[in-house]
């Protein structure tokens, strides 16, 4: 059978099953769609979590952007796991046992302020949206590669299958859906990892595999090392990136991560506060088996394209370079007019994509019109590092289908996380405890049902509509959560000092500067954008890692402020002492 | 449970928390990033030390210390007969 069909076969069995748990799993009450209930298992929760968390970014994207940046890649790796320690450690047992709905509830309970709630409400709504408007897209994306219709059919599709389980099942659905997704994703990021790692080292583990060596005797990082600086790349092991830049992204990340509402959420949804210590446990263990696969991946796929291309002419280049050069994620121009692939360090073309015209060169390629000045001749997009993998390794079309599934899985999982986080947000956050208090259950989750529908639609066009921002949504949405609610909720459990005004004021100082450092030098909505490069950032700090910087911006003004202004009430303080005790938690309950 | 046993049970967790972290900073910041080159000059297997971390150890290590505090604090817990 083709590609195509065992995609169609594929795609078809895993969407059955989502659609079957969803069906299966609907929530009839409030709780059961804000928190499934409280009665998920630590291991469920654990493997819904790591689906939650891989978006399609960390499936496909992210061991193609280690392979080209070597080293560098290292501050996602660290940065997207050690977020979990900080969850586990510091956050997840006090919110589990304060036991309400979201991360709003927490906020303007402990820091007994309506303004507060609203602060936390409009900057989760922001983090989310943000974040979920690159999932949407996502989706388009990768349905559009295996299934071959438009970008926009396929974020139609990928609205209408969310919509299904999240508006039934919320939470409850999402989560099972989750598991189900979890397994399918790993299953097809694990299956062509540890056949390449047997082809290239005769190690069937990745993670031990690209620590061996080759059939030729030498160490795969050292042969690869040799390869980069023999041709002027920086050596794979080293980094470009000053070490206070890699410093501070990885802390931005890490803060980030254990900062972002649609992660924390999740752990309202055990038993116990012990499930919740247990299931952060489990919930990085499942993604630290795809996080140290990547690097791995990473590469054998860099070292396999520098020894098949670099220096070879193209009339005796292997099939899947001609194949993905027809999708467009592969260019090359002969610039020196040899025959052969120069692959050298510089950028290929001008501007991001490769601009094809009609045509072919010389030795068959497709010529391309924006081909740059340096003597690199080939342009290769990341993002086929994992997609291109089994076709190198030449393993059978179901595997390659299976990938295509893994890859939806990824997408639709985090995207239903997201989307929850913001339905929550408006019905409960918003209208349950601004305008409308006293509302019937059933009507809560009416409301909370329309609200999912509302925000797959504002999700969807955004997907069909990316505003300019999207790319830098990774630095805007981790900088805005460790700016905001990573400080205000450790603050909230750590001191019992901390009170509402300094809350408060750190939460939009951290806002405020971080939100203004990425508009001046990632965006370039402020201020003169020719002085918005590298030399002018404060302290060589990236906008990426800037988070860090506004994180401890928003301690300092809090720190100073509520030293101050009067202590918190007796009954908050009373809270305080409470959350630290993990007996009696209880189920996470309405209010 | 008394007000000193809270306090008792709280300085505890306190302690497990500032040396698993100082771990956690330890593998990833440190060895991981400040002291990458200097690590890097020692070799396991094919990797170069302070790669390995920066790319895999320090993820191992973050597993390792969630599951070690569940112990400690499940340990903690029954101590102070507050585990439920």
């Amino acid at each position: 059978m083709g590609i195509q069909t065992w995609t169609f076969i594929i795609v078809g069995i895993t969407f059955a099953l989502y659609i079957g748990i969803a069906i299966w799993s609907r929530a009839g009450s409030t709780k059961e769609f804000y928190v499934a209930g409280g009665g998920v298992s630590p291991l469920a929760n654990g493997l819904a979590t790591a689906a939650d968390w891989m978006s399609a970014a960390s499936f496909l994207g992210m061991a193609g952007i280690i392979a080209f940046s070597g080293y560098d890649g290292s501050v996602y790796l660290m940065g997207w796991t050690g977020g979990y320690v900080l969850l586990a450690l510091l956050l997840a047992p006090y919110l589990r046992k304060f036991g309400k709905f979201t991360v709003p509830d927490f906020i303007g309970d402990r820091y007994y302020s309506n303004v507060a709630r609203t602060v936390a409400v409009v900057a989760a709504l922001f983090v989310s949206f943000t974040y979920v408007a690159g999932q949407m897209r996502g989706v388009g994306v990768v349905f559009s590669r295996f299934l071959d219709v438009e970008v926009n059919t396929g974020v139609y599709i990928g609205m209408a299958v969310v919509l299904f389980y999240a508006f039934l099942g919320g939470m409850k659905g999402i989560t099972y859906t989750q598991v189900a997704q979890y397994c399918v994703l790993i299953f097809a990021f694990m299956v062509p990892a540890i056949f390449i790692s047997i082809m290239a080292t005769g190690n069937p583990i990745p993670q031990l595999g690209f620590g061996s060596a080759g059939e030729d005797g030498v160490y795969l990082l050292d042969k690869l090392d040799g390869l980069m600086t023999d041709l002027g790349f920086t050596a794979y092991t080293d980094g470009t990136k000053s070490t206070t830049d890699i410093f501070f992204i990885t802390a931005a990340l890490m803060l980030g991560t254990a900062g972002l509402p649609h992660v924390i959420i999740r752990f309202f949804t055990v038993p116990k506060v012990r499930d919740a210590r247990k299931s952060a446990g489990y919930a990085l263990l499942f993604i630290a088996i795809l996080y140290t696969t990547a690097p791995a991946i990473a590469v054998f796929a860099r070292t396999n394209l520098m020894e098949t291309v670099e220096d070879k002419p193209y009339a005796e280049i292997p099939s899947w370079f001609t194949k993905w050069e027809e999708t467009g994620l592969i260019a090359w121009t002969d610039k020196n007019g040899d025959g052969k692939i120069q692959y050298l360090p510089g950028t290929a073309i001008e501007g991001k994509k490769p601009l094809f015209e009609v045509g072919r060169g010389a030795s068959g390629e497709r010529l391309i019109s924006n081909a740059s000045s340096s003597s690199n001749e080939l342009y290769v997009d990341r993002d086929i590092t994992v997609l291109a993998n089994p076709e190198i390794a030449g393993l059978p079309n179901w595997i390659i289908a299976l990938v295509a599934a893994g890859g939806l899985a990824a997408a639709l999982s985090t995207a239903a996380g997201l989307l929850l986080v913001i339905s929550t947000s408006i019905s409960h956050d918003l209208i349950k405890k601004q305008f409308a208090k006293d509302i019937s259950d059933k009507k809560e989750l009416l409301i909370a049902r329309l609200s999912a529908v509302l925000a797959v639609i504002v999700a969807g066009y955004f997907g069909i509509n990316p505003p300019g921002f999207v790319a830098s949504v990774v630095a805007l949405a981790f900088g805005l959560a460790a700016s905001s609610f990573f400080p205000a909720i450790v603050m909230g459990i750590f001191s019992k000092r901390m009170n509402r005004e300094g809350a408060i004021t750190g939460m939009i100082a951290g806002l405020g500067i971080t939100t203004y450092y990425i508009a001046r030098f990632k965006l370039g909505w402020i201020g003169n954008p020719e002085t918005s490069g590298a030399d002018n950032w404060w302290f060589g700090i990236s906008p990426e890692g800037f988070g860090t910087v506004g994180m401890l911006v928003n301690f300092a003004v809090a720190l100073a402020i509520s030293s101050f202004t009067p202590k918190p009430p007796e009954a908050v303080q009373q809270i305080v002492e409470d959350i630290r005790i993990p007996s009696g938690a209880g189920e996470a309950m309405d209010h | 449970m008394d007000k000193q046993q809270r306090i008792k049970y709280w300085r505890e967790n306190l302690r497990y928390l500032a040396i698993l972290l100082l771990i956690w900073f330890l593998v990833s910041y440190g060895f991981g990033i400040l002291l990458v080159d200097e690590l890097n000059t020692i070799r396991l297997g094919g990797f170069k030390l302070g790669f390995w971390f920066a790319q895999q150890g320090s993820i191992y290590v973050f597993v390792a210390l969630i599951f070690i505090y569940v112990r400690l604090m499940n340990k903690l817990d029954k101590k102070y007969k507050v585990n439920e």
